[in-house]
């Protein structure tokens, strides 16, 4: 649908659909796996461990996908159908990436977690990525193990419907440390792009005062968690190395980052001698390097005010378009969010995207 | 502009007085604090140490950038002593040139984080004598702050109610960074002393803490550390919102300080939006979390964040209102903002003298 034709079938006040923009959607959840769902992936070793030790479907305490939060009214995310019933379809998506935001990012045990990832990305193509073209995925790989998240990466490096590796945006250490830097270098050679999504693995408390009472609070002390890993990739020397690795924050909440990056940047020019590699303002880099998913977006309700919130970040680039299904902020997934503005929509919906997923291919 | 016409409006602009709500006198010596505490106690640093969640003994957990753990380069008095260590050269360096009217002290030690509570309310108490005696007694723009040990609550009470008297305490200082979010209940009895007594409760940045830097673990440097100080005050912010501290004290007041504020349009946003999402979890917050922030707290501004767009801070200066801002200078450290140069853009005269004075002698009754 061309400019003219939207803005004829538009009647006045009414917001912008989806459908027609051509819209990739970067994250979109599917019901998490439970233990029947992995045991065709296992060798008999692992599946008995599985029954024998009770490991079944692993939900984060810090993202609980069972709570009312996280389940729209009357979503459905329990098979590819139907995805494309109530997302897919009404939203004419052009792709969809799914983050499979799960216990397996929690777990302790290295070669568990290694299992887990392993069988959870095989379903994931199997179940969802061979049912429907438009279906792509965060590959998950084992943080808690970064030899086997390597090999992990390198198996996939063929199938282009995994577009990037997923980490939680609170996990064992701040993801600038060395450790992590294998998990890097083979998502960047691969051309992976690294989503640092919502969550926390509880290794430590999610806040510098502990646990929160609130789920309420965990959901604000998130964006800190997003920060703080910022600050480490750039801090770090991250980017340095690994010139072509993009990162992208999935359900971030965005407008936390322009403060951030007059932050960073200001106490980067006092103490710069402390991070010699980093030799560029902080706010450049993080323009380079970050991408962020629009909801939930933390703004003004005036779109006016948000577009000056946006304006802050000096890039318009960065954003990409999601519905976060089928968690609930309310509101008509199929509609641009009332709280943006129309102008960003379709350079936000697919441009964007495109320019930040390497891998990412459209079915024709 | 000629050298006269300069020196005229130099001189007018510094008829308008500054309140400086973060300064941070400092010992002259490593045990000058020592000798106000009692024998036991005195004793008891020297046998056994002062022992906090830090991993050293006696240094910063993230050396500072700047000699004397990060000092402007330029504070050191002549006398040899540390920054801030000497009334003084603190008196020719900022508080006339500045014209500081009043300036709020808040001394940065150890005692909230000790391991060892009974020790750390010795090391309290000492401190606010010390305010006294070397600082109050001997300027009248000087105010201290209270300093209490929060995870004793007993004590930091005792300690509230002997020291209100003293009209030059404006101010109970409490460090955010607790073993616990700040809103939960073991803490209601200090916000209920303060709120009783009419004294705001300050949080002020705090680089001692038992729980890791961030919901990742420790960050390797100094500039995380630095970016993450706002950190605790969002958290402290939010878990005395959400717990309902602002509902049950209703004349509470919460300053925050050393955390700059550019962060917290966003996070206004991010509660308000949350708590319409899930109100249900929590019928004790009877208001929108913002409305909270607009009622009962205020804000120091340094660090000052400088947009890249220098108008961009009218945008956040907008978001907040003006009425929340208290200037101050963090001095003597080494990221010190000017009263006349920190802010990059103009400001209206009548927010600049909110911002720079106004705003802190109403809320503390200068």
């Amino acid at each position: 649908m061309n400019d003219t034709a939207r803005a004829v079938g538009r009647s006045e006040g009414r917001a912008l659909p989806i459908v027609g923009l051509g819209a990739i959607d970067c994250d979109v959840h599917p019901r998490s796996p439970r233990r029947d769902d992995l045991l065709p992936y296992l060798d008999a070793y692992w599946r008995d461990i599985f029954m024998s030790r009770d490991i079944d479907h692993l939900e984060l305490m810090s993202y609980p996908e069972r709570t009312r939060p996280y389940r729209r009214p009357g979503a459905d995310t329990s098979s590819h159908e139907a995805l494309q019933r109530n997302l897919l379809d009404p939203l004419g998506l052009e792709a969809a990436i799914l983050n499979v935001v799960s216990g397996i990012h929690g777990v302790y045990d290295p070669y568990l977690a290694a299992v887990l990832c392993e069988a959870t990305n095989r379903w994931l193509a199997a179940e969802w990525l061979d049912k429907d073209p438009r279906l792509c995925a965060s590959l998950l790989v084992p943080f808690q193990h970064p030899e086997a998240a390597v090999k992990e990466i390198e198996r996939n490096a063929g199938d282009r419907r995994f577009v990037q590796i997923l980490a939680v945006a609170m996990g064992e250490a701040p993801l600038g440390r060395r450790a992590w830097w294998p998990i890097y270098e083979a998502a960047e050679r691969h051309g992976f792009a690294l989503a640092v999504h919502a969550g926390s693995s509880y290794r430590h408390a999610p806040t510098q005062s502990g646990f929160p009472s609130y789920l309420v609070e965990e959901h604000v002390a998130q964006a800190q968690g997003f920060a703080n890993q910022v600050v480490s990739l750039v801090a770090e020397g991250v980017f340095v190395k690994f010139p072509s690795l993009k990162v992208v924050l999935v359900e971030s909440g965005v407008t936390w980052l322009p403060g951030l990056m007059w932050r960073m940047s200001k106490d980067w020019r006092g103490a710069r001698i402390e991070i010699p590699w980093v030799k560029e303002m902080p706010a450049e880099i993080i323009r380079r390097y970050f991408r962020m998913t629009i909801r939930p977006f933390d703004g003004p309700s005036d779109s006016a005010e948000a577009d000056k919130a946006i304006a802050h970040l000096g890039a318009e680039d960065m954003l990409l378009f999601s519905s976060d299904y089928p968690h609930d902020h309310g509101g008509d997934i199929a509609a641009w969010p009332a709280s943006l503005p129309e102008r960003l929509a379709s350079a936000v919906a697919s441009d964007n995207v495109l320019a930040t997923y390497q891998r990412l291919e459209l079915d024709a | 502009m000629n050298e006269i016409s300069r020196d005229i409006e130099q001189r007018q602009e510094s008829r308008v007085g500054v309140v400086d709500c973060d300064i941070h006198p400092a010992f002259s010596t490593p045990d000058e604090l020592l000798r106000y505490l009692p024998a036991r106690w005195r004793e008891h640093a020297r046998d056994f140490a002062i022992r906090t969640g830090a991993p050293f003994l006696g240094s910063m957990p993230y050396p500072r950038i700047t000699p004397g753990n990060g000092m402007r380069r330029d504070a050191w008095p002549p006398n040899g002593g540390p920054p801030a260590s000497d009334l003084a050269f603190m008196q020719e360096q900022l508080l006339d040139p500045l014209n500081i009217e009043f300036g709020l002290l808040q001394p940065l030690g150890s005692g909230s984080s000790t391991h060892n509570q009974d020790l750390g309310a010795a090391l309290a108490t000492a401190l606010n004598d010390w305010q006294v005696d070397k600082w109050l007694d001997r300027d009248k723009r000087l105010r201290g702050a209270i300093c209490v040990t929060q995870e004793d609550t007993a004590t930091a009470v005792a300690e509230i109610e002997a020291r209100v008297s003293d009209k030059r305490f404006v101010q109970i200082g409490v460090p955010p960074r607790a073993l616990e979010p700040a809103g939960r209940k073991r803490y209601w009895p200090i916000y209920e002393a303060a709120a009783h007594h009419g004294l705001p409760v300050s949080m002020h940045s705090w680089a001692f803490g038992s729980r890791a830097n961030t919901g990742s673990g420790w960050t390797s440097f100094y500039i995380e550390e630095h970016v993450a100080f706002s950190n605790a005050l969002q958290t402290a912010l939010t878990s005395m919102i959400f717990e309902g501290v602002f509902e049950r004290f209703p004349d509470f007041r919460l300053v925050l300080v050393e955390g700059g504020f550019a962060w917290l349009p966003p996070l206004m946003w991010r509660m308000d939006r949350e708590w319409e999402r899930m109100r249900g979890e929590v019928p004790h917050v009877k208001r929108k979390p913002s409305d909270y922030v607009r009622s009962n707290v205020w804000l120091t501004t340094q660090p000052i964040e400088e947009p890249e767009t220098n108008r961009h801070l009218y945008d956040v200066l907008g978001w907040i209102g003006h009425d929340r801002l208290m200037f101050s200078t963090d001095y003597p450290h080494w990221d010190f903002d000017h009263p006349e140069f920190a802010f990059k853009v103009p400001l209206e005269p009548a927010v600049k003298e909110a911002i720079l004075r106004g705003n802190a002698t109403s809320l503390y009754r200068l």
